[in-house]
């Protein structure tokens, strides 16, 4: 990447990052954190080309080790997240607390 | 199997990437959050997509593998969680994402002579450490697997000044060397200062560092972007560093703390009196 395209494609990323979460709501905060946290979990890309051109195998078992530890920080992130906002009834009309794995089975 | 060409691979991670500020977007207001929350979670499955289908990959069965691993190792945990156990749940996520960056920096080492890449290595493995050792710790201290008071020694200050000179001093080494046991020493002193930063913090502030240390794991995923040559990985780290860190702000001001008083709680006796 040319150093300037870099830079470009940063300070860009970095106001867009300020300006969508400048106006959360408080009640949102930890839901909001934990949709961040999810999204950083996509190092599973960087994971996947590390430990698809690992040759050694001590370096493919590194590489597959950050591939577990980025999966369960991205696919774990988001499932928490949509827990937490299921909870707080991110819905409007609340749904019955029976039947977790139901999914729209109700008429 | 032929790869996608590199425009369709860029036009792929930049619909994830838009899909990312969506996600973030819709979190911010409570109509819109759980459709944001899936939106992300679209976005990330085209992006892990794309990645298999776009570059060259040895052990493809192996590393699916993994990904199956990690999932039934993440998913029904995150599914069966307790309301009051979710923050620790979240930061658990965080510290091993944190590591997983550290990880792929240190790998990456040896295939880059360029000083540049190799300062965005060092920046990787460092913040990754802090941010996993960090997570560790807040994770203990909600659990109550240690005290939740500020837990400070003596010369604390003195052992954070030691870290600090001995991470600055093996990222020179490596930057100039490209050494891998000096990488190694650098994650000792990453994992060292992540302990130093959070031992010192009180109960109460444990949210706010949990955030903030969701912050430095984005900045880490942004450096790997410049280490592997990924747009997709700079971006989204660039994003979620920068919310995170507002948010951080935003979390503390609505509790009365700043974050400067929290995290150098160790040069004044703790960050909150428990």
């Amino acid at each position: 990447m040319e150093p300037i395209t870099l830079l470009t494609v940063v300070v860009l990323a970095i106001f867009v990052g300020f300006e969508v979460v400048s106006k959360v709501t408080s009640k949102l905060h930890t839901p909001l954190m934990s949709g961040a946290n999810a999204i950083h979990g996509i190092i599973l890309v960087g994971a996947i080309i590390v430990a698809g051109q690992a040759g050694d195998p001590w370096l493919l078992a590194i590489a597959l080790l950050a591939v577990v530890l980025a999966t369960a920080n991205l696919v774990g992130g988001f499932v928490v997240t949509d827990r937490m906002l299921e909870m707080f009834g991110g819905r409007k009309p609340a749904r019955p607390p029976a039947g977790d794995a139901a999914k729209g089975e109700q008429p | 199997m032929n790869l996608l060409a590199p425009e369709l691979t860029g036009l792929l991670y930049l619909a994830a990437a838009v899909c990312f500020i969506l996600a973030l977007k819709g979190l911010s207001s409570p109509k819109t959050a759980r459709r944001g929350n899936a939106i992300g979670a679209a976005g990330a499955a085209v992006a892990v997509l794309t990645v298999f289908l776009s570059v060259r990959l040895e052990n493809v069965v192996l590393i699916v593998a993994a990904i199956v691993a990690g999932c039934a190792a993440a998913v029904p945990v995150a599914r069966r969680v307790q309301m009051t156990q979710m923050p620790q749940l979240v930061a658990l996520f965080n510290g091993v994402g944190g590591g997983a960056a550290s990880l792929v920096a240190i790998l990456e080492l040896s295939h880059n002579a360029d000083p540049w890449v190799r300062l965005a290595v060092v920046f990787t493995m460092l913040v990754g450490a802090v941010s996993f050792a960090g997570s560790a710790v807040t994770v203990a201290k909600l659990q109550e697997l240690i005290s939740t008071r500020p837990l400070l020694f003596p010369g604390m200050p003195l052992a954070m000044a030691a870290v600090v000179l001995g991470a600055v001093t093996s990222g020179a080494v490596i930057i100039l060397t490209g050494s891998v046991g000096w990488a190694l020493a650098l994650l000792v002193m990453g994992l060292a200062a992540g302990l130093l930063l959070v031992l010192p913090v009180g109960g109460a502030d444990v949210p706010i560092v949990i955030s903030l240390l969701n912050a430095f794991t984005g900045l880490a995923v942004a450096a790997s972007g410049v280490v592997l040559g990924n747009v997709l990985l700079l971006v989204a780290g660039t994003l979620v560093g920068a919310s995170g860190t507002i948010l951080t702000k935003v979390m503390a001001s609505a509790m009365g703390r700043g974050v400067a008083g929290i995290m150098f709680g160790a040069f004044r006796g703790g960050s909150t009196a428990g």
